[in-house]
This record gives structure tokens, sequence and C-alpha cells, in this order.
């Protein structure tokens, strides 16, 4: 993995006087892979993608770009290209030549660069506004020109800041598909810093959770969604129900808890590294949780009361108490069609809680 | 039936009285056929038409415009560059007295300001025999010390609230940042630049007392005419004069705001223009 990598980035610091916005950071990206950013504001991500772009200097580390030292490389001179937040296109510039400012810097004839401005008008569908200014066209168009300007000279790596935030929830959509497809067409190296996680999941081939300056977890979104190592991921993305639980045992490679708020024993996929008696997190996604109203069989079963329900059409979610006072989140396709009879149950109905113990995520953070 | 607006409209009549009445007066006394400024005599344009061969006046006017355009030019050039110095360049030594130096010309007396002008040339002119005699290049020097402050405070504004993302992006996009300055900061600020240009001109075209300090035997700018001739009284030709600046003037105002309505107009229908178009 370290010598293919082809963006590496080793133990990056960034300190604003007395404010770390990001700590000892390292990463490292493979050619030609989407790889996202992901952490709510203020969790460094957005500085880390401007120390890529050579805006700020690594108050500590080194970042690699294809093998090559970045540090004292200024930004006018990295094989690098961002799409800003805003997109901070030139209001006194017509889209065609916004997106032919970078190519001035590129020894080629004018013909070649007309060529390459017609071909970037063409990827993103603007050839019809190539004389209109920034102010004259909508806000996906402007999205879309931000794109064609980075992309304009083939950068080796595109940063992408936020690239969907601006833009209204329909467009969104249909724009994360076309990112996706003119990234596989150019194959360009994607950073993309966002904050939300449906964005980087559809997007991107790995995420790194961010945290308070740190990466808090690396993987693919099944990796990151599924097999979180650590409680902040786990909740961050996707939504979660945690118990405190004590390790008392393995049986047949499953790992035995005991959880207070069940007071019982349940079973887990088992984590190597926790040992007999540790204390631990049992984290339960809603969907991973069967809801019945009859006694379920198995080890992994509680009883409790529907205390409330959120219908969404397609399912449902319950918060249900546990006799201990603790709510669980579960959630229910509504496979029949009907009205409020045709539901797994209704407000105050006992149900019992069923889970698979693969499903069920010990955390020891 | 409603009293507020008489008493409202009848303080706005006298408000507006106290302004305009005593340039409408003179431009009415420009038509007099009377050589007494204040007897009416009848209707007449001749105090116009001796205006236009008076080559006293002419040579004034001339003057008076080469000395706004070459002062107002240099006072951009070095008003911009202070004020990229002041918004950009953080906290360098000595930021304070600069900021300091360069907006003290707009708070100390003109008197002032022209006579240390003049001091300092007559002290020039004994060290280093230059200049040997006041006028054009003086009386430019001396506009555009003071003209100066009024681009740099305009342009500083306007540099403040600048987007300094798109400058960003184009030194991403390979730029150094003096090539980001030429391609990107100047012409979107240029308008603020511009109106700054204007001001520096307007200035320096009707700046009496710093004028008549800095002047020499010989260069007369419109404004000192006027002032030597009130001095012998009032006459009609001066009406005229006046009323002819007056209309210049009030003409320049009229076209920018049209202008800028136009293009603010304009802006208005292509963002409808682009919500439309939505895609």
């Amino acid at each position: 993995m370290a010598d293919d990598a082809f963006l590496r980035i080793e133990g990056v610091s960034k300190t604003f006087g007395s404010f770390q916005a990001v700590r000892d950071v390292s990463l490292s990206v493979s050619r030609g892979e989407i790889f996202a950013l992901l952490g709510g504001s203020g969790c460094g991500k957005t500085t880390l993608l401007r120390m890529l772009a050579g805006f700020e200097k690594p108050s500590t580390g080194r970042i690699y770009l294809d093998g090559k030292d970045m540090a004292g490389v200024p930004p006018w001179e990295r094989p690098v290209h961002m799409m800003f937040q805003s997109y901070a296109l030139f209001p006194h510039m017509t889209v065609e030549a916004n997106i032919a400012y970078g190519l001035k810097h590129e020894a080629i004839s004018k013909t070649d660069r007309a060529a390459r401005v017609r071909e970037m008008l063409d990827l993103v569908q603007l050839t019809p506004f190539a004389a209109r200014k920034p102010h004259q066209i909508s806000g996906g168009q402007r999205q879309r020109v931000a794109l064609a300007r980075a992309l304009a000279r083939q950068p080796k790596l595109l940063l992408l800041d936020e690239p969907l935030a601006a833009l209204d929830k329909k467009l969104r959509e249909h724009t994360q598909f076309e990112l996706m497809s003119i990234q596989e067409r150019t194959g360009v190296t994607f950073i993309v810093v966002t904050h939300d996680q449906e964005e980087a999941m559809t997007l991107a081939d790995r995420i790194a959770v961010m945290d308070r300056g740190e990466v808090r977890q690396v993987g693919s979104p099944t990796e990151i969604y599924e097999f979180p190592t650590n409680r902040f991921v786990a909740s961050f993305i996707g939504s979660i129900t945690s118990f405190e639980a004590e390790v008392r045992g393995r049986t047949d490679g499953l790992l035995r808890l005991h959880i207070p708020d069940f007071g019982t024993e349940v079973l887990a996929r088992d984590v190597p590294s926790v040992g007999e008696g540790q204390k631990v997190t049992l984290a339960l996604r809603p969907e991973k949780i069967v809801i019945s109203k009859l006694p379920a069989p198995g080890t992994n079963a509680v009883e409790g009361v529907v205390k409330d329900l959120a219908y969404f059409g397609k399912d449902s979610l319950y918060r249900i108490t546990l006799p201990s006072g603790a709510l669980v989140q579960a959630h229910a396709v509504n496979a029949r069609r009907g009205d409020e009879g045709a539901r797994v149950a209704d407000w105050d109905d006992r149900v019992w809680l069923s889970f698979d113990p693969a499903s069920a995520i010990v955390l020891e953070a | 039936m409603n009293r507020r607006p008489v008493f409202l409209l009848t303080v706005l009549g006298f408000g507006f009285a106290f302004f305009y009445v005593p340039i409408l007066s003179m431009i009415v006394y420009s038509f007099n056929a009377s050589r007494l400024a204040t007897v009416w005599g009848g209707f007449s344009t001749k105090w116009y038409m001796s205006l236009w061969s008076n080559t006293q006046v002419i040579d004034a006017l001339i003057l008076s415009l080469k000395i706004a355009l070459v002062s107002a030019s240099i006072a951009t050039i070095l008003g911009t560059m202070a004020a990229i110095a002041l918004v950009r360049m953080g906290k360098f030594r000595g930021r304070t007295l600069f900021s300091g130096l360069t907006t003290a010309p707009l708070i100390m007396p003109e008197v002032i300001t022209g006579v240390s002008s003049l001091i300092f040339f007559l002290l020039l002119a004994q060290w280093i025999g230059w200049p040997s005699q006041r006028g054009f290049t003086t009386i430019t020097l001396a506009h555009i010390t003071f003209s100066m402050v009024f681009v740099t405070t305009i342009v500083q504004a306007r540099l403040l609230q600048f987007d300094r993302t798109i400058e960003e992006a184009a030194m991403d996009l390979g730029s150094k940042p003096w090539q980001v300055l030429f391609d990107i900061t100047l012409p979107v600020i240029s308008p603020a630049i511009l109106s700054g240009w204007l001001l520096a001109f307007t200035i320096s075209l009707d700046d009496v007392v710093i004028t008549s300090f800095t002047t020499g035997p010989g260069s007369t700018t419109l404004p000192l005419l006027i002032w030597s001739k009130v001095k012998l009284g009032v006459t009609p030709d001066i009406n005229a004069l006046a009323t002819l600046m007056v209309v210049t003037v009030g003409l320049c105002v009229v076209i920018a705001g049209i202008v800028m309505n136009r293009a603010e107009a304009r802006r208005l229908a292509d963002e409808r223009l682009a919500f439309r178009a939505n895609g």
C-alpha cells in the first residue's frame, strides 16, 4: 500500500495559534480513487484539503504526491486543482474564459487550447452557455463550470470542497452520479470533503471519518458502516443504539456479553482484542433488529414496549422501552400493504426484539 | 386632508430652496442682457458667446482639465497601491504609521497642505534648482497628494469585502500572485478604482485653496480665474461660466446614473433568465 500510494500524507498536523485543527493525520490514497474526508464542521477536513492544495503549510508532517514531496511547492506549481465550495468563479469572465483560464499557463497552441475548452464544455454539457457570465447561469450550471475549470488542466489530483452542498436535493442526486461518471471518464484521483454521510457513501471508494482534527477510521463505505471501530464512527454514520456490556467469555467463536439493560447475556461477533471481564459497548443498528409480537427463539432477544413509532411509508422507525427504561431504535420494512393493522406493532404493544450475533457491533471505546 | 405632509413638505421646500435658489438665480441671471449682475435687463445669450471667444477662460479650462486628468490618474495608481498594501499585506512593520500618513490629508486643513506644499517647493528650488517656476507640475503634484487618499479609502473599502477565494482559485489554476492581481483582483475592483478616479478628478477640477498656493505666473486654473474675477465684482459672464459647469457636472451625474441603472436592470433580467433555464 505504502509503495503504490499515489498520495501519501504522513503525520500531518496543523496548528492555528493555540488551536490544533489537524492532529497527526496519516493517509494514503491510490491513483484513480474517489476518497472522501467525512466529518462535522470544525473537524479539520477543509484544513487538510487546503494543505493538499498548498494554501496552508502543515505545522508538522509531510505530503507526498506521486512520490514527490510537496513541502515548499506553492499552489500555482502543484498539479492539484480544487473545486471550491462557493465555486469561486471569476465574475468578470465568461464561462468559456473561466474554463480556459488555467490553460494559459500551459505551453500548448491556441487551437489545442480551444479544443480542450470545447472538450470540457462538452464534458459538463455547457456548450450553449459558453458566452454567459457566471451570474447569468443557474447554481447547478455554476457547479459544472467550476468542475470543468478545475479539470481543464488535467490535474493529477482534484480536490472537491463540499461539491454538492449548494445544490438542492434533487439536483444533488443527479450531480452525484454525474461526478462519478466524469471521474471514471477522466481517471483523475478525487478527494472529496463533505459533511454529508450519504454523499460520502455513494461517491467514495474509501472514506476517512474525521473528528476534532483526527482521523477516526478509514475504510470502504461498507467497512465504515458495518464494522465501525469506535463509538464516534458508529454513531456518526447512520444511527445506533448502544448499551454498556461486560465480556463474560467465548462460546462457539462468539463473544458472550452481559448487558445490564437486557438483564441477560447475548452473543456477538468476536473481537479478538477484548478479554474476559472487560467493559465494552454493544452497538445495534436499527435495521438489524427484528421486531416480533411473538417470543423470539434463540438467545439474542429482549422484551419491550413500543413507546413511539414513526411511519415513513416504505418503513417505520420504532422506539421501544426495555424494562430497565433504556430506549432501543428499530427499523421495520412495511412489507405488507394495508392500514395501521398491517404494521409489525403498534403503540404500547409488547414486542420481542432480536438480532443476529453477526450484526452486533462490539466497540472497545 | 392630512396635516403631516404639509408640514414636512414645507420643511423640505425650505431646505431645497436654501440649496438651489442661489444656483437657479445664477442660471437665470446668466441670461441677463444687462451688464449689472443684479438688474434684469431682458433675455440674452450674449455672455455665453463672449465666453466662447474669451481665450483666458478657454486656456484656464484646458489647464484645469489637464491637471485634473494627470493628477487623478497618478493618484489612482498610487492610491490603489496603498489600499492593496493596507488590506493585503497583513500586519507589516509600520502599518499603523503608513495608514495614518496615507489618510492624514483627509483631515489636514487645506490651507496647511497648501502652505507646506508651497514652502516645500520653494526649498526644493533653492537646493536643487527645481522647480524653477511654479505652475502645471507643482499644482499637479500637490493635487496628487491630497486626492490620493480618496482613492485609497474607496479601494480599501472594496478590497475589504472582496471574496478572496476567487484569488485562491486563480492561484490554484497556476497563476502567480502578481498574475492574480492583474487577471482577477484589479478587473473585479475596477468599478471602485474608476469611482476613485472620478472623485479625484472632480476634487482636482474645483480646488481653489491648494492650487492658489502652488500656482505660479501664467498658470491660472478655471476656479482660480473665477475667484479672481469675482473679486472685481460678479459679472454676467461668470454666471454663464458657472452655469455651464453646473450643467456639465449635472449631465455627467445623470448619465452615470442611467448607465448604472441599466447595468443593474440587465443583471436582474439575466438572473431571472438563469433561474428559468435552471438545469
